[in-house]
């Protein structure tokens, strides 16, 4: 018989209490710095507080100073892993209030902008929520295609990460001769690619044990709780911006919404897989249909005009100089204009007095929200599930904090 | 002026009283409401099957100075099965207090919050309302007007 008070200092594993851990800000599965702080008993989460606000940068202060060309840059910030879809967002939100047409090319080149951007932000999620489950393999395939989407990024735009390439009116360039070629070869080899992640995952017993039922919420909470993107139509509710409410001329493009059943991880993981077909599938008929034409509206107060004109011609000298110096005339109003971003609706709600900053910006964003559905989703399950349910959410913090 | 859409027809019948002007710009409706019955208003905006908005896609804040209100709470919302978007705005006095949206849309939680945090406007009855991109001991709201962004 052991003597029992020997044994006091030992936590007895069985005791009812509960014990506080912090996980993040810097934590490699919070996919930056989102801090949980949970409350476990044993393995089992009891509760779940997600702490955010580690990467405000007060964007929506900074606007307000601002003249909306100069924002742009901005936008790259907010989804750093789809910043070209920031950027598209935000311009059709300064266009909705200038009340601006871009020609057809500008359109389709912004749909494919859009489109490169969803599977790339895809492709980042897949692999490192694969990452997070111990599934390493994915990871160098989805790095493998991110890669050349990456390479086809900096062909349309200069740069790889931080493309500000929209304008208000426009594009800051048009398309280089070999970008289209360049893109069907990839489109031709996408296709097996994905079949060669659902390979690796769709069918594998420990992806299905360590998703399935996990993180499930109703389509009713997933409303109530404001959630949109593939962690709405997961639960199985079939809305997508680009066809409720089509913009940049999605609705001559034939594509799909899969949706899922149940609302879980597992069910979300099916819709981001099906959505980067359906993307492909977009990126094809915008490829095969590409406009011909001018990039840029004739619209010598909001577009800059060509450097060659501005170096000959008084008038265009002019122009330059007001759109510079005084920004693009917005009239005195308000609107919200949200795009079926890669993480859900993004949306900017601008208000303007007639000058040339905005009075008020708001930028909504996905992510934030989504954020929100955590400890519902996450509690009661363990701890190693709440990693998955984080994973399943697809949030980037640069979009939460602002 | 051609005909009103069916939401401003009806919240004009319910209330009346309350609806301080109607606003059409760029396709997007507006309501301009009184603060007092915010809850009410949104309750039936969600509730009633003809408006149906189930979704609060967003709400904010916006400060103001020099005019006879000092806040305004701006909230978006989506009719996902009629595909409708509608926007409702309120106008506060000095005191910057409403009454929170919570019970009515449980998303309302953190833009509330984050309302709370950048503007200032206190939600009543909000199930906690903390600061959430501000750290936790921070004095006070960046966004509004006279904060100066070197501060």
């Amino acid at each position: 018989m052991p003597d029992p008070t020997e044994t006091t200092t030992l936590l007895d594993p069985l005791a009812p209490e509960t014990i506080t851990l912090n996980m993040g800000p810097s934590h490699p599965s919070t996919h930056g710095v989102l801090r949980l702080v949970v409350e476990l008993d044993v393995e089992v989460v009891k509760k779940v507080v997600p702490h955010v606000g580690y990467l405000h940068r007060g964007m929506e202060k900074i606007a307000e100073s601002m003249t909306y060309h100069q924002f742009i840059p901005y936008t790259d910030r907010l989804d750093y892993l789809a910043p070209l879809s920031n950027n598209v967002a935000f311009v059709l939100a300064v266009e909705k209030l200038i009340g601006l047409e871009v020609p057809p090319r500008c359109r389709a080149i912004r749909v494919l902008c859009c489109e490169i951007a969803r599977i790339s932000a895809h492709l980042l999620w897949l692999g490192t929520g694969a990452l997070d489950l111990g599934a390493a393999t994915v990871f160098f395939h989805t790095f493998r295609e991110r890669e050349t989407l990456y390479d086809l990024i900096e062909l349309i735009t200069g740069t790889r990460l931080t493309t500000s390439h929209p304008r208000v009116g426009g594009l800051a360039r048009d398309l280089p001769p070999n970008l289209i070629p360049e893109l069907k070869e990839f489109l031709r080899r996408f296709p097996a690619q994905v079949d060669e992640y659902e390979k690796l995952l769709t069918r594998n017993r420990i992806w299905l044990k360590r998703t399935q039922d996990v993180g499930k919420i109703s389509a009713e909470d997933a409303i109530d709780l404001g959630m949109t993107g593939p962690n709405l139509r997961g639960s199985g509710v079939e809305f997508d911006l680009r066809k409720a409410f089509p913009y940049s001329g999605y609705e001559q493009y034939d594509f799909e919404v899969p949706v899922g059943s149940v609302g879980d991880a597992y069910d979300r993981y099916l819709v981001r897989i099906e959505e980067m077909r359906q993307s492909a599938r977009i990126l094809n008929q915008v490829a095969d249909h590409m406009p011909e034409g001018p990039i840029n509206t004739d619209d010598p107060k909001v577009v800059l005009p060509p450097k060659q004109k501005v170096l000959t011609s008084m008038e265009e000298l002019i122009h330059q100089f007001i759109i510079v110096t005084e920004g693009i005339p917005a009239p005195t109003g308000e609107i919200y204009h949200a795009i079926e971003a890669p993480k859900g609706e993004l949306g900017f709600y601008v208000k303007s007095e007639g000058e040339k900053s905005p009075y008020r910006l708001k930028i909504r964003s996905p992510s934030f929200v989504s954020l929100q559905g955590i400890p519902l989703m996450a509690e009661g399950l363990m701890v190693s599930d709440l990693i998955a349910v984080v994973a399943s959410l697809d949030p980037v913090m640069g979009e939460v904090d602002r | 002026m051609g005909a009103e859409p069916r939401e401003v027809e009806k919240i004009r019948e319910r209330f009346a009283e309350s609806l301080r002007e109607v606003v059409y710009f760029r396709d997007e409706d507006t309501l301009v409401v009184a603060p007092e019955k915010i809850l009410e208003i949104c309750r039936f905006l969600k509730e009633d099957p003809e408006m149906d908005f189930g979704m609060l896609i967003d709400l904010t804040g916006i400060h103001y100075l020099e005019r006879d209100y000092s806040y305004e709470v701006v909230y978006h919302l989506l009719s996902l099965k009629r595909k409708r978007r509608l926007r409702v705005r309120t106008r506060l006095g000095e005191e910057g207090e409403i009454d929170s949206v919570v019970p009515v849309w449980r998303t309302a939680n953190w833009h509330e919050r984050e309302a709370f945090d950048l503007v200032g406007i206190r939600f009543r009855g909000h199930p906690d309302l903390r600061r959430i991109l501000m750290p936790e001991d921070y004095v006070g709201h960046p966004l509004r007007r006279d904060f100066a962004l070197e501060q």
